[in-house]
């Protein structure tokens, strides 16, 4: 049927910790730039923190450890000049004939889902988010076969289930969403990209002209969960249990994108052979263990049957905490030599 | 975090799967660890998944009481609320909510029914009635 047949022999899945940045990297590296996960995250400059109490998902409050979706496929396409073609579609059967004749032509090609509707995620973990990534590199038969990063394995996906993920709509809606790149760079200039790029991050962070982003938006949860005391107590059981869903549950590497930033910053550092940034790894491994000490500090305190064992001023402490440690860190990055 | 202290807990909520997550090696050098998961994780999830099922049971009770229509149910059974059932089928709330009423929803034209259907990914058949349970735990 496919005259590029070999195409699903010269595909590599790889695991990776999170769906956009692992598509991307997988992406590059298939079209001949080879590019760590960390170093899609990093370079696309999609580390944040918000949190938007008066956006609900399933009655709780948006909270974000990285940049809205598609940030990392753009942040690229911007600071890499990676040049990417992205098609919406507004009928199912289009976008599934476009489907077809990509992977005909042999690409492999991204697409953004619902999670779900994709059978091969275990119960526990389908839930209703609409911004999931993965790489489609083939179809045999009825099936096509999924490379989605989050998974130890590639995977397997009958065509009308992949149908029903792309086009669920609502909240994030993928309209189908199919991309794949046209131009590659083959040789990144790393050191004028790398510091524009990791300074800018930085300065968001700490300089966001929005009480509820960056470092401030750390300070804002912090306060969000000191005024849980008067709440509900099954509503404030939730509400940390979400802040640990979205710091770790969601494919983050850990930490809410933290380590991978660590280890973007070292890769980077390497790269200039720059002490600083190499401190700076050390310094963000640190910050995303305190991140790893106040989810278990959150969860454990939900155990209890009484609200009166939920510590939240403690809560809260640690979680200013948190954003001193890390506003350190983004003071050290932006004072920093990089050429 | 330390390449040996990445959690294995082997955590039901990931199905068999491993997820990948990034810790340091003992020369410092970040390495990606495949982690059966963390029991913390874990439980956060499960808290979560726990209070969907919760809202699914009280709904087959009040479905089987006859207070709401089967739609109510199947709304929760698919981890759904009224804001994302809205969003994905493009009716109002206020159009959903009345379509709770059992009076209503058994007047209900085909062409509303597959509406729901199809955002629910059931036939029209099953969505006019409640699968079979024992005795729900609420």
């Amino acid at each position: 049927m496919y005259k590029h047949k070999n195409i699903q022999k010269t595909y590599k899945h790889n695991h990776f910790a999170h769906c956009e940045s692992g598509v991307m990297s997988l992406m590059m590296s298939h079209h001949g730039l080879p590019l760590s996960e960390a170093m899609a995250f990093g370079l696309s400059g999609s580390l944040m923190f918000a949190y938007l109490p008066f956006i609900k998902l399933g009655g709780m409050p948006l909270i974000a450890y990285r940049a809205r979706p598609k940030s990392i496929i753009k942040g690229l396409q911007k600071n890499l000049s990676i040049k990417i073609k992205m098609h919406t579609f507004s009928k199912p059967q289009k976008g599934m004939d476009a489907l077809n004749t990509l992977l005909g032509q042999g690409k492999i090609v991204g697409a953004q889902t619902s999670v779900f509707w994709l059978p091969y995620f275990p119960p526990e973990m389908r839930f209703h988010f609409n911004a999931h990534n993965l790489i489609i590199y083939g179809k045999e038969g009825n099936e096509y076969l999924i490379s989605d990063p989050v998974f130890e394995t590639s995977n397997r996906c009958e065509a009308r289930d992949l149908e029903k993920a792309r086009f669920v709509k609502g909240m994030m809606a993928p309209k189908g969403l199919l991309y794949y790149p046209v131009e590659t760079p083959v040789n990144i200039s790393y050191e004028t990209i790398l510091p524009k790029v990791i300074k800018k991050n930085a300065r968001a962070m700490l300089k966001t002209p929005v009480p509820i982003a960056g470092i401030r938006g750390i300070r804002a949860l912090a306060k969000g969960i000191s005024k849980l005391k008067k709440k509900d107590r099954r509503y404030a059981k939730l509400f940390l249990g979400h802040i640990v869903r979205m710091q770790e549950e969601i494919g983050t590497g850990g930490a809410g994108f933290r380590f991978i930033y660590a280890s973007f910053l070292q890769e980077a550092g390497e790269i200039l052979d720059s002490r600083q940034l190499k401190n700076g790894s050390q310094m963000m491994t640190a910050v995303g263990d305190e991140w790893r000490e106040f989810a278990l500090l959150a969860v454990t305190s939900i155990r209890g049957k009484k609200s009166n064992t939920i510590d939240f001023d403690a809560l809260r402490e640690k979680l200013n905490n948190v954003a001193d440690a890390e506003s350190a860190v983004y003071k050290e990055l932006l004072d920093s030599k990089l050429v | 975090m330390d390449c040996n202290r990445v959690p294995q807990d082997n955590i039901s909520t990931y199905g068999n799967n491993k997820k990948a997550v990034y810790a340091t090696d003992q020369e410092g050098q970040y390495t990606i660890i495949a982690s059966s998961g963390w029991e913390i994780e874990g439980e956060a999830t499960t808290q979560a998944v726990q209070e969907l099922n919760r809202q699914a049971d009280r709904a087959y009770s009040k479905v089987v009481a006859g207070e709401k229509s089967p739609l109510y149910f199947h709304m929760y059974d698919c981890r759904m609320d009224l804001q994302v059932l809205s969003e994905s089928t493009g009716l109002f709330k206020w159009r959903i909510k009345r379509h709770f009423k059992p009076s209503v929803f058994s007047c209900l034209s085909k062409t509303l029914l597959e509406r729901y259907g199809s955002a629910l990914g059931m036939s029209t058949e099953n969505l006019c009635k409640l699968p079979e349970r024992e005795t729900s735990n609420v």
